[in-house]
């Protein structure tokens, strides 16, 4: 079984959907004793960052979110859920994150030539061989819609980069995480690619 | 390279589409779903529905429609139409919507803007503006209710303003083109995009692909809306991709190409 964190920040039923379309058991919830008896773990969110962080302190979803983490088994982060495993962000803030990876979370510097948020189509180009990317093109187009991005202390967590304005890391693979800034769930057929690949995957 | 958008706007009422659309074999060509699947297949990159639903009792109506379209589609999709609190943002978006589209209520209390901003995110809050050129000046003016009430703002003044109230794009129609299939207002486009560092969506006017192109490169918009040329089968979403595309326009590849 599948859990997919509810900490109260929406759109948690078109991953879902994603997950049963593709055939696979997905569960949205916030009991701790779900989230620890689950095969694997998924982080969505949208919003900002550090309402997100307050909720998930609220609901005491941190201590489930390390423990499945430690345990080893396939986590996902998605948009928000990718940011908040970072050190800290400075979206309203500085707030702090969950400090899993390391490094911050910063705005992309917007201007007339530059619209910000980044939202639409855009290329994610593959830094490794990252078992959720099999059987998706390199440089296919995901969406994206985000103002904040991710930038590491080792670039080596790197999966994929993305160009808006200049390179930006847009998905992080590290051990049984893999954290996407875009929208697998919103992504079409190489989204559910994504997702099927996830619930596949043993971490 | 970001690709520019092509978005699709169904008007909805009472869960129905209004006016109908023409595509062939739909099981029921008044449900909004069915259109927003012909869309997906399609390749469109994004769905708009706007909600026209007049009575309170209805309103609820939209919520199925976004809920029924998430489980069957999975792209995004804005909705706007009568987003006046934030319940309205909240239920929209845990019904599957990423943006929602606010109108009057920002007139009406443009803090409302920030509070959703702040709540949610700027990126899923779409402030629509509705604009009619001044006919006695260089110069639009804000209007609501469907371009019938002027409210004295300038539209460029609300777009900066709006901006910085925290919303993530500005979905701008020209009152005086909408409905015309003449093209849209690219003076008021360009001028909008120019003055503000969010997405700008056009919309108001389109007849032919040409008046997209022209949206993407005289209005500088980052993305364009149509309704009609899409429902009554003028062009589809791969014609229209394919007729940018050779023009130089960056679109995206319909996503079945994109596998390996």
């Amino acid at each position: 079984m599948i859990a997919i964190i509810d900490y109260g920040m929406g759109n948690l039923r078109s991953v879902s959907k994603a997950f049963e379309a593709v055939g696979h058991q997905a569960v949205v919830t916030r009991d701790a004793r779900v989230i620890g008896n689950a095969s694997h773990v998924v982080l969505p969110g949208v919003g900002a960052f550090g309402d997100c962080m307050a909720n998930i302190e609220q609901y005491g979803l941190v201590e489930p979110i390390r423990a499945s983490i430690q345990s080893g088994k396939p986590f996902l982060g998605i948009c928000l859920g990718l940011q908040l495993l970072f050190t800290e962000s400075e979206e309203f803030g500085p707030h702090k994150g969950l400090d899993i990876i390391s490094g911050k979370v910063r705005r992309f510097a917007a201007g007339s030539a530059l619209k910000v948020p980044h939202i639409g189509w855009n290329q994610v180009h593959h830094q490794r061989a990252c078992p959720l990317l099999d059987g998706i093109a390199d440089g296919a187009e995901w969406y994206f819609v985000h103002s904040y991005f991710v930038d590491p202390g080792d670039q080596h967590v790197a999966a994929t980069t993305t160009t808006y304005g200049m390179p930006f890391v847009s998905s992080v693979w590290k051990d049984n995480i893999v954290a996407c800034q875009f929208h697998p769930e919103k992504s079409q057929a190489v989204g559910l690619q994504l997702i099927k690949n996830f619930g596949a995957w043993k971490g | 390279m970001l690709t520019k958008r092509i978005i699709p706007c169904l008007d909805v009422k009472d869960g129905r589409v209004v006016k109908g659309v023409s595509f062939l074999n739909l099981r029921d060509a008044g449900d909004p779903v069915e259109a927003a699947v012909v869309y997906d297949r399609e390749g469109a990159d994004e769905l708009c529905f706007l909600d026209i639903t007049a009575s309170h009792e209805n309103r609820k109506t939209i919520l199925d429609v976004v809920e029924r379209t998430a489980a069957r589609v999975f792209m995004p999709v804005t909705v706007g139409g009568g987003v006046r609190t934030l319940d309205d943002v909240r239920n929209l978006l845990n019904a599957g919507a990423d943006k929602v589209s606010i109108n009057t209520a920002a007139v009406e209390r443009p803090e409302f803007v920030k509070e959703a901003a702040q709540r949610f995110g700027t990126q899923c809050i779409v402030v629509a503006i509705d604009a009619k050129r001044a006919a006695d000046a260089d110069r639009w003016d804000v209007f609501t209710h469907g371009g019938r009430r002027s409210t004295g703002l300038d539209v460029m003044d609300w777009a900066k303003r709006m901006e910085g109230y925290g919303a993530g794009e500005i979905l701008l129609t020209s009152m005086d083109q909408d409905g015309r299939q003449s093209g849209y207002d690219l003076a008021l486009t360009a001028a909008v995009s120019e003055r503000v560092s969010i997405p700008v969506i056009a919309s108001g006017g389109v007849g032919t692909l040409d008046h997209l192109y022209d949206g993407f490169v005289k209005g500088k918009a980052d993305a364009v809306l149509a309704a009609s040329i899409f429902h009554f089968r003028t062009y589809t979403i791969p014609q229209a991709k394919a007729y940018l595309k050779e023009r130089g326009i960056p679109v995206r590849r319909a996503s079945v190409e994109q596998a390996v």
